[in-house]
């Protein structure tokens, strides 16, 4: 049944982004499934549209031709407020730079998603023993706090947009290893754009973008011979 | 393929709702840490309705004490004062709001991920107008006291008991409030356009790395 089997699917995806006389399609036809469970890297050199299409699957950004469909359900048909419904219950946010509010404690920031759900209890945060600001938190902790409050309201789908470009080649790894965990033991959907190697160990299929459409789409078996190739290589 | 289905008005859309409102009282909670943690800043939007307050209050209060009405001179530098006060005031509302602005725009981030994790724009709305209002009056309070004291030390410098009888101490409480009700209006009034451009941050702000 494709209702259940597809979490993610875009159609004709295109997204113009126009500066003065130039017009650039950011995005220019992306046609994508993502299965349920599926751990999905996308790939691409630097101004591909990774992150454009990452937005556009977000419901962060509406494109300019196409559709987005999240569990079937047609974006650009959803009101202001079923999208921040769908952007608090259904997907879960990471972003390169962990984006924690500054002004609240880790614990803080982890429950808020389930505040803007209506569902917070404030015996949670008072019993709650981590006081620490963001700014008191290394990089990898603050990620890590970042990755929880994403899952805050099990959402079905993690979007994490360069979730180790700002972080240490050991924890990275161990960011990764976290994603991983998540997709293998809750079933979540983990889509992810990276520049990171390592992503693509971890991945079910990798999906490769250049110039705002899909280049190739590697699945995990012929993945895992390519890597040695890629670390002589240019990337 | 047809991925696109029919819509039943009844369905709920893949289960999809639409996101709750949130109680004043969850704004009020994030919005009065916001102030405390941020109090650098706060001090610095605040800092010009004091002072527009305070000058306001230090020339109505001058205003309470009994003029000579034979004296053209202090009558026609009486009214200039009045109408020193409200260009102050004029000048505090465009200050303040600039302090108020600049704020949004330094807070792009922040507010786009509230939005990623399910904000609503009119919860945005709320955090800013509460700020404001809370700002507003704690400042426009200290402040008439600041400009009130000023004048009353200079009168009691210069003419010593004089005039201070029962109606300039009512009159007082109710500049007192005049004060405060003006100074939260216009810090109020200074706050839409902030609270505006900060509803229609887009959430893919979160992303955006410059400044
Ligand atoms: N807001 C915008 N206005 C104009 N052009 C934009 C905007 N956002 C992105 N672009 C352009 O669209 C193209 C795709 O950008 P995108 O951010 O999706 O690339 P990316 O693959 O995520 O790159 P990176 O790996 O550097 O993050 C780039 O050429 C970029 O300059
Ligand atoms: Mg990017």
């Amino acid at each position: 049944m494709s209702a259940h089997e597809y979490v993610v699917r875009t159609k004709g995806l295109v997204k113009i982004y126009t500066m003065g006389d130039e017009v650039l399609r950011a995005l220019n036809g992306v046609d994508l499934d993502i299965r349920r469970g599926e751990y999905i890297s996308i790939m691409g050199p630097s101004g591909s549209g990774k992150s454009t299409l990452f937005n556009a699957i977000g419901g962060m950004d509406r494109p300019d031709e196409g559709s987005v469909f999240i569990n079937d359900v047609d974006m650009a048909q959803l009101d202001a407020r079923e999208l921040a419904y769908l952007r608090c219950h259904t997907i879960g946010y990471i972003f390169q730079t962990f984006n924690l509010i500054p002004v609240m404690t880790a614990l803080e920031n982890v429950t808020l998603p389930t505040v803007f759900a209506g569902i917070s209890t404030d015996e949670g945060i008072e019993r709650g023993m981590d006081h620490h600001r963001p700014s008191q938190l290394s990089g990898g902790q603050q990620q890590r706090v970042a990755i929880a409050r994403a899952l805050a309201n099990n959402p079905s789908i993690i979007l994490a947009d360069e979730p180790t470009g700002n972080l240490d080649l050991k924890t990275g790894e161990e960011i990764i290893e976290l994603l991983r965990q998540l997709n293998r033991d809750h079933g979540v959907t983990v889509i992810s754009a990276t520049h990171d190697y390592k992503m693509v160990n971890v991945s079910d299929r990798v999906v490769w973008i250049r110039d705002g459409v899909i280049a190739k789409i590697e699945e995990r078996a012929n993945i895992d011979l390519q890597i040695g190739q890629m670390h002589g290589g240019d990337f | 393929m047809s991925a696109r289905q029919p819509v039943k008005p009844s369905d709920t859309k893949g289960g999809i709702q639409k996101q709750i409102q949130l109680p004043f009282k969850k704004a009020w909670q994030i919005s009065l840490q916001g102030i405390r943690i941020r109090w650098m800043r706060s001090l610095i939007t605040a800092s010009g309705i004091f002072l527009g307050i305070a000058f306001f209050s230090f020339v109505r209060t001058a205003g309470l004490f009994p003029v000579d009405m034979s004296d053209k001179e202090a009558v026609a530098a009486a009214n200039r004062q009045s109408w020193l006060a409200i260009m102050a005031l004029l000048v505090c509302f465009v200050g303040i709001m600039n302090a108020m602005l600049m704020s949004v725009t330094e807070r792009f981030k922040e507010i786009g991920t509230m939005k990623c994790l399910g904000a609503l724009d009119n919860f945005v709305v709320k955090l800013f107008f509460i700020e404001a209002g809370l700002m507003g009056t704690l400042a426009s309070l200290f402040g008439w006291v600041l400009g009130w004291l000023i004048m009353v030390l200079l009168h009691l410098a210069t003419k010593g008991i004089e005039g201070m009888a029962t109606s300039f101490w009512a009159g007082s409480l109710r500049e007192l409030v005049l004060s405060v009700a003006i100074g939260v209006v216009i810090t109020l009034l200074a706050a839409v356009p902030p609270a505006r451009r900060a509803a229609k941050m887009p959430p893919v702000a979160a992303l955006r790395s410059e400044i």
